[in-house]
């Protein structure tokens, strides 16, 4: 089709502000899915994603509306995977931007829209269940219009679910987003926004045809990575794949490329066709970088080679996923993984238990590192608490640039919040008279492990939250050890700002006091910063183990229970002949809970 | 278990060493019923029920003539356990014991309450040379929470009455760790206890079973006593010891005697892992490799074998592993240093020596294994450490 009639398009939105809902609306009002197969959030193909309401992979479909053929790509929209919403942007012309009319604008929908404006997308501004009773329409025009500085009349008014102003919808994508403007006659460039992996076919890679044509059988080459392969198929999704002789400028669609290694073909790579290479690859994307690391052990160590495979699987499908082999003392052997933050690392976590049947020990998350070990030294980057060195020269932790959207009242609430966190205050804007939006600048650090809970629970669950990556800079982090019976506990270490190593240890000794069974013998447990031991407590030995009588008739009853006893003390870790149960390992994760 | 198999039994299913002097040396003859099931008990019991107690005896005889080629044609020891045996109606009682072959020790279990001068002379007479009572304690508020009918006073006055029948070897069951006992009272009941200079205690901790009503009403408080009963078993042991009580058993104590043998021979059968025979509703038997258990009903047993039949039975056959380590779980209850000869299979020899470094066991030289006396206290631990891993 020619230029002119093709629309790229994304659907940007604060979660559940209802993007999946109007993508279903929309396939099924330009025919793309008969009613009968309408699934509900046909986009969200993950049995996860369906659960959780969320939309993970991105993933594109055409549709045809008044003789133009519409190409939606979806964005996921969660703030873990803001770098997988900037590259589906960058395969589209223009964005819809849905706000919720009874919640307004959220920080979501502001960091979204700043990527979108960012890439220079046409925003089309619509405003959504418009028929809730408690909806604010025009509140809601009113901001998101003074968001992207347009006129409010220009804001859609829709409901996604009745279907109302649907059609609107479809006809402003025609009339105001701008028609892509490629060069068909030029050597063929398509960005690769996507990929998946398919068991039989291999990487299909998900494209924007920037210039030229690709046809099948074309012999194609990834102009980075200088990957080459025959496109097998090309196509189109509508929603299920649909088979095309060729994808021209301006089009989105799929390749079928028979790769069995998807590490060969990196999403934001350019394919160029070999009979006639582009000179130059399209500009590709920023490196994602996972900046949120734990470890990941097979409570069966057993079952090692089952998440290794499992990882291997699950990297086919999730680039931003990071994996390398880790031992520990105290867990064995495992990964250590990166991700792209918390929610990330939870979808991980859940889909290795639930799609792989794994059971799995994820230990407490931590940030990035980077470290100088000695003055003139290399700055080395630390993913694990056990890797940072007890004596530096320097240390820099990564930084946030945090997004908090809160109805006024709040505003105390959060701010105490972000100073316990060692935040330091950026700016704060009104959004409309109740409204508030801050911003502050947060140690990574200190987001981790339960600020997103910590501010829901402050507000009442009225907060918004997003963050950009800011950068490293100094810290003055510290890390603590924890010693079960003199042996340190290597996955147990945690890195934390000095000002909270002392209380943190001893909050973690006392919740270790807890989880650990008495034993045979007094078992010490201490939290130390290199040999300085900063907090203590002593599980006291058991003084009494008996099982009080044993006649002819309970012998079998005994015998199986001693039995039983001991295949229970071989599923615990060993620390320094202690047995730690695998709950121990989680104390650390859960010691907010009381600050 | 396997499954229970209506009249299947060991002449059936297993070697037997029918007509030998091999036979099991040791008969366990379960009488089950009671005049109150307490709250914190797991036994097999019938409340009341006197009327059938005739019936009864008479499915035990029928078993007994069933099984009696499993007998040794010289019987160690018999024990007569319940429920409460001395509860049973008196006529049908000497019925049994009569029936019963002759044994150099014949226990009989009675409740204080039970004990009468009749009661006495009636097991005399019938063989019984010793009494195994169910004081369990003698505090009042106590015995009510164990749900016990005796009161101190008839606990006290029992022992005398026995004595006064011609009973030399009496043995006292005492619980600790009951909900509301203090350490005072501990040291009363064990003060009172030794006062009636048995020849044999056994002391038990309070087992509260999940599921039952006991535990119900008084799980919270077990709990919350914990701590505070946590040395209970080490202030029984002390004050046994300290009295000159020799602690023979993970919960048994008898006083030293340069004459007689006074520890429990029928339970040290158990403890040596001798065969034993079982007859009664829900008793074990286990012989020559294969333990079998009747049926817990008293209905199902008579009827089984008012038919000439065995009763309906969950057969465990043990192979050589599990006997092996049978004898280690058994043997270290001991005071006396186990024999390893044969056991090496069922041991885990780290874990030996692991115990070893912590003061809780000692190998000797002689090829034997023993529990220290902290090791004794932490025993089902240590033992439980000390198994090697179960194939199964």
């Amino acid at each position: 089709m020619d230029q002119a009639h093709i629309r790229n398009f994304s659907i940007i939105a604060h979660i559940d502000h209802g993007k999946s809902t109007l993508a279903d609306r929309i396939l099924q009002l330009t025919d793309t899915v008969a009613a009968r197969d309408m699934k509900e959030q046909l986009l969200d193909s993950m049995e996860l994603e369906r659960e959780r309401g969320i939309t993970i992979k991105a993933q594109a479909v055409r549709v045809l509306w008044k003789g133009h053929q519409l190409n939606l790509i979806d964005t996921p929209g969660h703030v873990d995977f803001t770098y997988e919403v900037s590259r589906s942007l960058q395969a589209c012309e223009g964005a819809l931007l849905v706000v919720d009319a009874a919640q307004g604008i959220e920080a979501q929908t502001l960091a979204n829209a700043y990527l979108a404006i960012e890439n220079n997308l046409e925003i089309v501004p619509l405003v959504n269940k418009i028929d809730l009773p408690q909806a604010d329409p025009d509140g809601a025009a009113a901001e998101v219009a003074d968001l992207i500085g347009d006129d409010a009349d220009n804001v859609l008014r829709i409901s996604a679910k009745t279907g109302q102003g649907v059609e609107e919808v479809l006809d402003a994508i025609v009339e105001r987003i701008p028609a892509p403007v490629g060069d068909s006659e030029a050597p063929a460039r398509a960005l690769i926004f996507d990929s998946s992996y398919d068991q039989y076919r291999g990487v299909i890679a998900f494209v924007r045809v920037v210039d030229g044509r690709f046809e099948t059988r074309d012999a194609v080459r990834a102009m980075a990575q200088g990957t080459r392969f025959e496109a097998e198929e090309l196509g189109f999704l509508s929603p299920q794949r649909s088979p095309v002789k060729a994808l021209e400028a301006g089009e989105v669609g799929y390749i079928v490329t028979g790769l069995k290694d998807v590490s060969k073909l990196a999403v934001g790579d350019t394919l160029t066709v070999e009979r006639r290479p582009a000179a130059e690859p399209l500009p590709g994307y920023k490196e994602v970088k996972p900046m949120v690391f734990a470890g990941l052990f097979p409570t069966d160590s057993d079952e090692y080679p089952e998440l290794r495979d499992a990882l291997e699987r699950l990297k086919l499908n999730d680039g931003a996923l990071f994996y390398e082999p880790e031992t520990s003392q105290a867990l064995g052997f495992g990964f250590r993984c990166g991700f792209l933050g918390l929610l990330h690392m939870e979808i991980v976590r859940e889909r290795l238990e639930r799609e792989f049947d794994l059971d799995l020990l994820v230990t407490a998350p931590n940030v990035a590192y980077r470290v100088q070990p000695r003055p003139d030294a290399e700055w080395v980057e630390v993913h694990n608490p056990a890797e940072m060195p007890n004596e530096l020269e320097a240390v820099e932790e990564p930084y946030i640039k945090a997004s908090v959207i809160v109805p006024k009242e709040y505003v105390g609430a959060v701010m105490e919040l972000c100073n316990e966190r060692r935040g330091s205050f950026d700016h704060m804007e009104y959004l409309s008279e109740e409204r508030v939006h801050l911003v502050y600048q947060l140690p990574l650090g200190e987001i981790v492990l339960d600020f997103y809970d910590a501010l829901k629970s402050r507000t009442r669950g009225y907060a918004s939250f997003d963050y950009d990556m800011a950068g490293f800079r100094a810290g003055s982090v510290v890390r603590v050890d924890v010693l079960v019976a003199g042996e340190p506990v290597d996955a147990l270490s945690l890195i934390i700002h000095r000002e909270f190593a002392y209380e943190r240890g001893k909050l973690l000794v006392e919740r270790l006091r807890k989880e650990i069974p008495r034993q045979f013998f007094d078992v010490a447990i201490q939290a130390a910063i290199g040999s300085r031991v900063i907090a203590r407590e002593t599980v006291k030995a058991k003084r009494k183990d008996v099982l009080a009588k044993c006649y002819g008739g309970d012998i079998s009853r005994k015998r199986k229970l001693l039995e039983k006893q001991k295949k229970g003390k071989k599923r615990m870790k060993q620390v320094g002949g202690v047995e730690v149960p695998q709950e121990a390992f989680l104390a650390v994760l859960n010691l907010d809970e009381k600050r | 278990m396997r499954a229970p198999q209506r009249g299947a039994g060991p002449a059936e299913v297993g070697p037997t060493r029918a007509g030998t002097t091999l036979g099991a040396r040791h008969l366990y003859v379960h009488l089950p019923f009671c005049v109150h099931r307490c709250g914190y008990c797991d036994f097999v019991t019938a409340v009341g029920k006197r009327g059938e107690h005739g019936s009864y005896v008479d499915a035990l005889l029928a078993e007994l003539a069933l099984e009696r080629h499993l007998l040794a044609d010289e019987v160690a020891t018999i024990f007569v356990g319940g429920g409460t045996p001395t509860f049973t109606e008196p006529a049908a009682l000497a019925r049994l014991l009569a029936a019963l072959p002759a044994a150099a020790e014949v226990t009989v279990e009675a409740n204080p309450e039970t004990v009468t001068p009749e009661l006495a002379a009636l097991l005399r007479e019938h063989g019984v040379n010793r009494v195994s009572l169910g004081a369990q304690s003698f505090q009042p508020h106590l015995l009510e929470v164990l749900e016990r009918r005796a009161t101190p006073a008839t606990v006290r006055a029992a022992v005398p009455i026995l004595r006064a029948a011609g009973f030399d070897n009496l043995s006292l069951d005492l619980i600790y760790g009951i909900p509301g006992q203090t350490a005072s009272d501990l040291a009363r009941d064990l003060d009172e206890a030794l006062a009636l200079e048995p020849e044999h205690l056994s002391c038990y901790e309070l087992e509260a079973k999940p599921g039952t009503r006991f535990t119900h009403a008084y799980g919270d408080e077990l709990a919350r006593q914990a701590d505070a009963m946590e040395g209970y078993f080490e202030t029984v042991v002390e004050t046994l010891t300290a009295a000159g009580y020799r602690w023979y058993e993970t919960a048994s104590f008898c006083r030293p005697d340069s004459y007689r043998e006074l520890r429990a021979q029928h339970n040290l059968g158990y403890w040596l892992g001798r065969d034993y025979l079982g007859i009664g509703v829900g008793a074990v038997s286990t012989v020559s490799g294969l333990r079998w258990r009747n049926a817990p009903s008293v209905a199902r047993y008579t009827t089984a074998l008012a038919r000439g039949q065995r009763p309906p039975r969950e057969l465990e056959p043990l192979d050589a592993d599990v006997q092996a380590r049978e004898r280690v779980l058994l043997g270290l209850r001991l005071d006396e240093p186990l024999p390893t000869a044969g056991l090496q299979g069922a041991l885990d020899d780290e874990a030996v020596e692991r115990l070893e470094g912590l003061g809780l066991a000692r190998t000797r030289d002689n090829g034997s294994l023993e529990l220290t006396t902290r090791g004794r206290f932490l025993g089902g631990g240590v033992t439980a450490e000390l198994l090697a891993d179960s194939p199964s």
